[in-house]
């Protein structure tokens, strides 16, 4: 029976502290949602290999406050972005757009696997030339049959 | 010949790699506001709050811009030096007091010294995100004409002050 009673107050104790955990309801979920989508495009500039979505840094809640306001004033998610680039710079973005000053970047793991691509062909082509099987000249072919037949008679 | 050549090649260009990458500051991203007219705003100023500020009461002179709190750590490490700055009057500097309580930060001004011809309030962090705070403290060069010049982010160290800032500073304001 303790024992019993004991489990109902642990297993309320739980309950209780998962209540505490949950995040407060949105006013809005539409806008909340569309709030969550877009941060997980954002980077923390504090915690930086986090996004906007999962850091809990102050300067990612004041961004986020910052971005569900601009929502609000009916900007749409490329003028958010605009606006975060505008004062961060492209370092904002969690997908680096793709100019100039990124072209190494996005298309430089391509050139690699080129190279090594490249790179392997040649070696396999230069391998299959030393393993060619060459034909025996006439003169080693008669030094063969020789050998061959020496060694039968040996035996 | 090439078989032994080619590895050290490629030996050579990850260590020139290496050697720029791994002596760069990743905390430190490059300013998109450098050379951009430094933010408008009208804030509050912290020892008198009836009075406001903004960046345009500046115009005509050189100043720095040092974002600051009283829970920064590292403001305290750079505070002495600004402090010594502001008795060379070399070049006025303005405070953003940055997401502090007012009596902390007044506190803090009285234990530590001021050095600021006057500092501004931004408790919720707004015109921190408009000038692309993302570590305080940082210390921003603004011209005449009310451009940003540079932008320091980290604590400021008497070698910094000696070697980007001030020749920044007299730059300007020939």
């Amino acid at each position: 029976m303790m024992r019993a009673i004991l489990g109902v107050f642990l297993l309320s104790l739980m309950a209780f502290s998962q209540a505490d955990e949950a995040p407060p309801t949105a006013q809005d979920p539409v806008l909340e949602a569309r709030l969550n989508h877009l941060a997980k495009e954002l980077r923390c500039l504090v915690c930086q290999n986090e996004t906007l979505a999962d850091s809990r840094a102050d300067l990612a809640l004041d961004l986020r406050r910052e971005v569900r306001d601009k929502m609000r004033q009916g900007m749409s998610d490329a003028q958010i972005k605009d606006y975060l680039t505008q004062r961060y710079g492209d370092f904002v973005l969690y997908r680096p757009p793709v100019k100039s000053a990124t072209w190494l970047l996005w298309f430089g793991p391509f050139l690699i696997l080129i190279a090594a691509i490249a790179g392997l062909t040649y070696f396999l082509k230069r391998r299959r030339k030393v393993l060619e099987e060459i034909p025996l000249s006439a003169e080693e072919t008669a030094r063969l049959k020789s050998l061959l037949h020496s060694e039968n008679k040996q035996a | 010949m090439l078989r032994f050549l080619a590895p050290f090649a490629v030996f050579v260009a990850l260590i020139i790699f290496f050697a720029i990458g791994l002596t760069r500051d990743p905390r430190e991203i490059p300013s998109p506001l450098i050379n951009q007219p430094a933010p408008t705003f009208t804030l509050q100023q912290l020892q008198v709050p009836a009075k406001q500020f903004s960046p345009a009461d500046m115009r005509g002179q050189v100043w720095l811009f040092n974002v600051w709190a009283s829970w920064c750590v590292s403001c305290r490490e750079e505070h002495p030096v600004f402090v010594e700055l502001a008795k060379r009057n070399l070049v006025p500097i303005v405070g953003l007091n940055y997401k502090d309580q007012r009596p902390d930060a007044l506190q803090w001004l009285t234990q530590f010294g001021n050095p600021y011809v006057l500092s501004v309030t931004d408790f919720d962090g707004r015109i921190g995100i408009d000038y692309g705070v993302y570590g305080v403290p940082e210390t921003y060069v603004i011209d005449k004409q009310g451009v940003i010049r540079m932008k320091h982010i980290g604590p400021v160290t008497p070698q910094i002050l000696q070697d980007k800032i001030l020749p920044k500073v007299q730059e300007l304001s020939k």
